[in-house]
C-alpha cells in the first residue's frame, strides 16, 4: 500500500514537471514551425474520419432519445435545443478528446516508448538536441491548437445529425427546429466547450510524452505504457470534465 | 584529457560500478574490455553525462561534468559523439537526415550542402546511395555503419564507441576498426572504444583497460594485457572456460 502511494506521488511528480519542462521549452529558441504543423495534420486531419462518424452518430441517438421523451410532454419541438447544447457542452469535448486520446496518446507514447528503448532519445541528447523540446512541444502547441477546433467540427455535425432525425424521421418543422437550438445554446456554452477541449489537449499530451519518456523494458514495455497512457488520460478527461464544469459554469 | 575518480553507479539493488578509477589522455584510443554486464554500456553513458552517477567525479578538460546544469551539459557534449551499441538510428528520418541531423539542427548550413557532407561521410564508412532509405530497410551491419556516419559527422574531439564491431561481418569490422584509427590520426580525437572482442581490442587500442566488479582492474598496451600476471584478466583474454571469472 505503502509503495502504491509512493509510486502514484512520483507518478504526479514527474508528470507536473514534464508539464512545466515542456512549458519552459516552448518560451526558449529556437522554435520549430515545422514539426508543429505534421502534428496539426496528424491530430486534426487524420482524426476527422473518426471524428465525423462518432458526432453525427451521436447527434442522431441523442435526437432520438429526446425525442421519445419529449414526446410525452408535447414538447417535441425541443429537440433541436437539447441536442445542440448536449453537443456544445459535454458531447463534443468529451468524446472528441476521448478519441483523440485514443489515437494520438497512444500513438505519441508508442512513438517516443520505442525510441526510448531504441536509446534514440539517448541520441538526440548526445547530438545536443532536447527530447522535450524536439518531440514534445511540437505535439503539445498542435494539439491545444487541434482540440478546440476538432471539438467545433464535432459539435457541428452532432447538431447536423440531429437535423436530420429530427427534421426528415420525425417531421419537426425545419425553421422551428433551427429557432430552437439558437435559442437554447449561449456564446458562453460553446466558449466552454472549447476551453474544456483545450485543457484535454493538454491532457492527453503531457500524459501520452510522460508514459513515453518513461517506458522501459523493450517492445513489451511499449505495448504497457502506451495502454496506460490511453486509460489515463482517458480517466483524467472524464474526472477533469466534471470539475471543469463546476468551475465554468458557477 | 578526461579523468574519473571513485565512480559509483548503482540501479536499485544492483551496484553496477563500485568506485571507478580511470584517466584517457588526450589523442589515445582507450579501449575497455569486460564481460557482458559488467557495465560498459553504463560507463559510457556516465562519461557523456545520459546518467548520473550516485558518487565519483568525471573529468573532462577539467570541467566536472557530473556538476554541470542541463543547459551546460548540452555546451559541453557538442565536443562528443557517441557510437550506440545498437545504433539508435532515428527512424523517423531518412538515413541522410540521420547522418546531418547535427549539421541540420546546428548550423545554418544551406541543405544541399549539408548533404553533400553527408554523402562523403556515408562514403567513409563504406556506404554509398543509401541516403533516401530509411533505417528499417538496412541490415545490422549498415545501420551500425550509418551511426558511425553520423557520429563523425559532428566534428567532435572525443568519440565514444560502444561495440562499433558487433554484429558486423570480420571483413567489414577489420574495415571499421581500420577507420577508427585513421580517423584518430587525421582528426585529432581522443577515444574510448567499448567491445569484448579482444581482436578487435588489440587492433583499435593504444591502451587497454579491464572492467571487472565494478572497477578496472588492469590498465595497459595490448602487449602489456596480452602478457598479464593478473588471472582474472588472463582469462577473459584467453577466453578460458576455467578461472577466477567463472569459478567464483
Ligand atoms: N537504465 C538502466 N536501468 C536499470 N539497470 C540498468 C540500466 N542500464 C543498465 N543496467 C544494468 O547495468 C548492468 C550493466 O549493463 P551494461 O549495459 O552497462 O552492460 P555491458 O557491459 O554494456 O554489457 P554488453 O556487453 O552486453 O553490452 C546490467 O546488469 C544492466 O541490467
Ligand atoms: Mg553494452
Amino acid at each position: 500500500m505503502g509503495r502504491k502511494i509512493a509510486y502514484f506521488l512520483e507518478e504526479v511528480g514527474g508528470i507536473t514537471s514534464l508539464f512545466w519542462q515542456i512549458i519552459l521549452h516552448i518560451v526558449r529558441p529556437p522554435f520549430k514551425g515545422k514539426y508543429i504543423i505534421s502534428q496539426m495534420l496528424e491530430i486534426g486531419v487524420n482524426t476527422l474520419p473518426i471524428a465525423s462518424i462518432m458526432a453525427v452518430f451521436t447527434g442522431m441517438v441523442l435526437a432520438v432519445q429526446t425525442y421519445i421523451k419529449l414526446r410525452e410532454f408535447n414538447a417535441e419541438t425541443v429537440v433541436g435545443g437539447v441536442v445542440a447544447a448536449s453537443m456544445c457542452k459535454e458531447l463534443g469535448p468529451v468524446l472528441t478528446a476521448i478519441i483523440v486520446a485514443g489515437r494520438i496518446g497512444s500513438s505519441t507514447t508508442a512513438e517516443i516508448g520505442s525510441m526510448k528503448v531504441t536509446e534514440q532519445i539517448d541520441a538526440l541528447e548526445t547530438l545536443a538536441v532536447n527530447p522535450i523540446k524536439q518531440l514534445a512541444c511540437p505535439r503539445f502547441i498542435a494539439s491545444l491548437i487541434m482540440l478546440p477546433c476538432l471539438t467545433i467540427y464535432t459539435d457541428l455535425i452532432g447538431i447536423l445529425g440531429g437535423y436530420a432525425v429530427g427534421v426528415y424521421r420525425f417531421s419537426i418543422c425545419s425553421s422551428i427546429y433551427v429557432d430552437n437550438s439558437i435559442s437554447f445554446v449561449s456564446p458562453w456554452d460553446i466558449l466552454s466547450g472549447l476551453i474544456k477541449a483545450f485543457f484535454f489537449g493538454m491532457i492527453i499530451i503531457v500524459i501520452g510524452c510522460y508514459k513515453g519518456f518513461t517506458t522501459i523494458g523493450g517492445a513489451k514495455g511499449v505495448g504497457k505504457a502506451t495502454t496506460s497512457s490511453v486509460v489515463i488520460s482517458s480517466i483524467l478527461i472524464l474526472v477533469s470534465n466534471y470539475f471543469l464544469t463546476v468551475l465554468l459554469y458557477q | 584529457m578526461i579523468t574519473i575518480t571513485n565512480l559509483w553507479k548503482g540501479f536499485g539493488e544492483n551496484q553496477v560500478l563500485k568506485g571507478l578509477n580511470l584517466s584517457i589522455k588526450k589523442g589515445e584510443i582507450m579501449v575497455i574490455i569486460g564481460q557482458s554486464g559488467s557495465g560498459k554500456s553504463v560507463l559510457l553513458k556516465l562519461i557523456i553525462g545520459l546518467l548520473k552517477p550516485d558518487r565519483g567525479e568525471i573529468n573532462i578538460s577539467g570541467c566536472d561534468i557530473t556538476k554541470l546544469s542541463d543547459v551546460e551539459l548540452q555546451k559541453v557534449r557538442l565536443k562528443f559523439s557517441m557510437l550506440f551499441q545498437e545504433g539508435a538510428l532515428f527512424d523517423s528520418m531518412t538515413v541522410g537526415e540521420n547522418v546531418g541531423f547535427f549539421l541540420l539542427e546546428h548550423t545554418n548550413k544551406p541543405r544541399h550542402e549539408i548533404f553533400k557532407i553527408v554523402k562523403e561521410k556515408l562514403k567513409i564508412v563504406g556506404l554509398e546511395g543509401v541516403e533516401d532509405l530509411s533505417p528499417s530497410q538496412l541490415s545490422g551491419g549498415m545501420r551500425k555503419r550509418v551511426a558511425l556516419a553520423r557520429a563523425i559527422a559532428t566534428s567532435p574531439e572525443i568519440i565514444l564507441y560502444d561495440e562499433p564491431t558487433t554484429g558486423i561481418d570480420p571483413i567489414m569490422g577489420a574495415s571499421i576498426n581500420h577507420l577508427i584509427r585513421e580517423l584518430q590520426s587525421h582528426m585529432s580525437l581522443t577515444s574510448i572504444a567499448v567491445t569484448h572482442d579482444m581482436k578487435s581490442a588489440y587492433q583499435i587500442g593504444d591502451r587497454l583497460a579491464m572492467l571487472y566488479d565494478g572497477k578496472i582492474i588492469e590498465v595497459g598496451t595490448p602487449k602489456e594485457i596480452k602478457s598479464t600476471q593478473n588471472p582474472v584478466v588472463h582469462q577473459f583474454i584467453t577466453g578460458a572456460v576455467h578461472g577466477p571469472i567463472t569459478d567464483s
